[in-house]
């Protein structure tokens, strides 16, 4: 019998049961809810007179929507602000755990988890957030879902879910000055646009994934979900042992050892059938930039937007409203293009490894005067980490301020919007039209690109101060 | 929540021939903060559909009397990106009762089944055809029969078969949904949790 993949490994040994010709049911060990998509599931739950089946499998943040400044104080918002204490009520009512605004433990949902080692190898998890894939960098099966299923597992614990496919992308060899993870999963999308992995999970695998640190492969697998996947994922080694011991709720003692012992079971055995394989060269990634309006518009920072006839025909319509939404012109340069805000932050690239790469990258420089800097850092643990390592006051010395915690304008839902017509240089995942607020213009690019950026008012290659 | 049966449907459609569409622009991030399901319908495709002062944007075709009915045709890899089934919502709150795409994304399509919204994939040729019959005629009817499997252009045609999962379908003909389904199910389930804890 051929071995397995690690998603087999995870998923075979999940499955409670079978429906007749349909989906399996799917036992889920952690389920993260927030403000935004858990209300209605919720309702429902209550609509049936039901409970939530365990809730001590359950653990819930408030992110989505929330203000970056004065936390302390009530939100001004008054639809944010009932929706964030109706998801107070709600966990109270049904005794799941938060970590709600100013609580210690608060943050971006995809970041509170694996910092605080709730996130572990070989589990099977679940959120109402698409992002939840970035979990995967741990070896798990995590990947988001609707609202729907967010009731569904608040009321069973499974989720009536269909194999996806299997697909593992290689990334071998040695990555280039100024290269980082974020270049690299930008560089994938554009190679195989935003379906190319639809109905698929995908291993990323080879050298240059191994090399990475736990939060570089977080970056990795929480964009999995922009090229169409279900979900993306990351063997566990020693990198990711080393993560997560000594966490809140990582295993102790004699327990960790026997984790550890099941852990090492878990990557894919060495004959393992994926129903797809690709392999690029880390040689070939250069930092990367988004010029249009989906992640998979993206080219090496030193390149022109593609001209119209270099466009495939079909996508030529898609192509030509992302130009005019943007207001490029296709085969410009994408260097020395105007910039007026720069975000760090997210779930791709708030937590501290981002930080202390800008950080360091603008230490001892100055904010170009053209330039709004939004720094918003992943969690209150990693806020509090930016203070300790001194990193806030490197930032604010080159005329930049941090925020307090949340998802901000990656998405835009508070007050965190990028002004209508205005350039944005966004360490997050999306670039969609008014993704960050309506008319905004989004450039999806790494740390060190945004930093770069930042310091000089204009896209940069980050590469020129290295 | 018991989700509306979809036996079949005769409609005339409305087209987005626009690729990508994902759910931020079928429901932008600002219009997340209801608690209900409901409403939503009002800001599908918001920012397509209204300008700033909230006037609806003549050139959209939401806002065209020109096309109307039941079924929403649009360009492939349609539903991408976030995973809020407010977008579902929108849509079926509008009205629509299916999509049809040559391409859905994964969450979007899990979402709209869990809705009673039936997404129907076509290939792109089909859809090809769709988009301009639609264009010559707005009067232009399609027939969806899920029973069948089957999409058709009225009234002779051309007609293309498509897939849904078998447990899926049973469910979208009789109105079930997953969550009765598992509910029956937890003695299993319990049984499963002693073994595995
Ligand atoms: S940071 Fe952005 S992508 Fe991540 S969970 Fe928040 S809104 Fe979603």
């Amino acid at each position: 019998m051929a071995g397995k993949t690690l998603f087999e490994k995870i998923w075979d040994k999940h499955v409670v049961t079978k429906v007749d010709g349909g989906p399996s049911v799917l036992y889920i060990d952690r389920h993260f809810v927030h403000e935004v998509t858990s209300p209605q599931a919720f309702a429902g739950l209550r609509d049936r007179g039901i409970q939530v089946r365990k809730p001590e499998k359950t653990v819930a943040t408030a992110d989505h929507n929330i203000p970056t400044l004065k936390q302390d104080q009530p939100i001004q918002d008054e639809l944010s602000r009932f929706q964030v204490n109706k998801l107070a009520l709600n966990c109270e009512e049904f005794g799941v755990p938060l970590y709600g605004l100013n609580h210690k433990w608060n943050g971006i949902v995809h970041v509170i988890g694996p910092e605080l080692g709730i996130t572990k190898p070989g589990m099977t998890i679940v959120c109402g957030d698409s992002h939840t894939s970035t979990h995967g960098a741990f070896g798990s099966i995590a990947f988001g879902i609707g609202t729907s299923e967010v009731e569904m597992v608040l009321a069973t614990q499974t989720l009536l879910q269909n194999k996806p496919k299997t697909m593992r992308i290689n990334i071998d060899g040695e990555l280039g000055k100024g290269v980082v993870s974020k270049d690299i999963v930008l560089y994938i999308i554009s190679q195989i646009g935003t379906g190319g992995a639809t109905g698929y999970f995908v291993e990323f695998a080879g050298s240059a994934i191994r090399n990475l640190s736990m939060e570089a492969r977080m970056t990795i697998c929480n964009m999995s979900i922009e090229m169409g996947a279900r979900g993306g994922m990351i063997a566990p080694d020693e990198t990711t042992f080393e993560y997560i011991k000594g966490r809140e709720f990582a295993p102790k003692g004699a327990e960790w050892d026997k984790a550890v012992e099941e852990w090492r079971q878990l990557p894919s055995d060495a004959d393992a059938a994926f129903d797809k394989e690709l392999v690029f060269k880390a040689s070939d990634i250069e930092p990367m930039i988004t010029y249009g309006t989906n992640p998979g518009m993206g080219i090496g920072i030193s390149k022109s937007i593609p001209t119209f006839e270099e466009i495939e025909k079909s996508t030529q319509a898609t192509f030509k409203k992302s130009m005019q939404y943007m207001d490029f012109e296709p085969g410009d340069a994408m260097i020395g293009k105007k910039v007026d805000y720069v975000f760090i932050g997210s779930c791709t690239n708030g937590r501290i490894e981002d930080l202390r790469a800008f950080a360091a990258f603008v230490k001892g420089k100055k904010k170009a005067d053209n330039i709004t800097a939004w720094i918003v850092p992943g969690s209150h643990q990693v806020e509090a980490q930016a203070e300790e390592e001194g990193i806030r006051q490197i930032l604010e010395e080159a005329g930049f301020e941090m925020r307090q915690p949340g998802c901000s304008a990656c998405l835009a839902m508070n007050d965190d919007k990028i002004p209508e017509g205005n350039y944005a240089v966004s360490t997050s995942n999306r670039n969609f039209e008014g993704r960050q607020g309506p008319g905004a213009r989004t450039m999806l690019a790494s740390p060190l690109t945004a930093a770069a950026t930042a310091i000089t008012g204009k896209i940069t290659d980050p590469r020129d101060f290295l | 929540m018991p989700i509306d049966k979809f036996v079949k449907l005769e409609s005339t459609c409305v087209p987005v021939p626009i690729e990508n569409v994902d759910t931020d622009q079928i429901i932008p991030a600002r219009f997340l903060k209801a608690t209900t399901r409901e409403g939503f319908g009002d800001n599908l495709f918001a920012d397509w559909r209204y300008d700033k002062s909230g006037n609806p944007k003549k050139d959209f075709v939401l806002n065209d009397p020109t096309y109307s009915g039941k079924i929403l045709v649009a360009g492939q890899n349609f539903g991408s990106g976030s995973s809020r089934e407010h977008a579902a919502w929108a849509i079926a709150g509008y009205g629509f009762k299916a999509v049809v795409s040559s391409f859905f994304a994964d969450i979007f399509k899990n979402n709209s089944l869990n809705n009673g919204l039936l997404p129907v994939q076509v290939s792109k040729e089909f859809l090809e055809e769709l988009f301009q019959a639609i264009e010559k005629d707005p009067a232009t009817k399609v027939e969806i029969d899920l029973e069948n499997q089957k999409i058709t252009l009225q009234p002779n045609g051309p007609s293309e078969s498509f897939d849904i999962n078998p447990y899926k379908k049973k469910c979208m003909l009789n109105g079930f949904d997953d969550i009765d389904y598992l509910l029956n199910i937890s003695n299993e389930i319990e049984t499963w949790e002693k073994a595995n804890s």
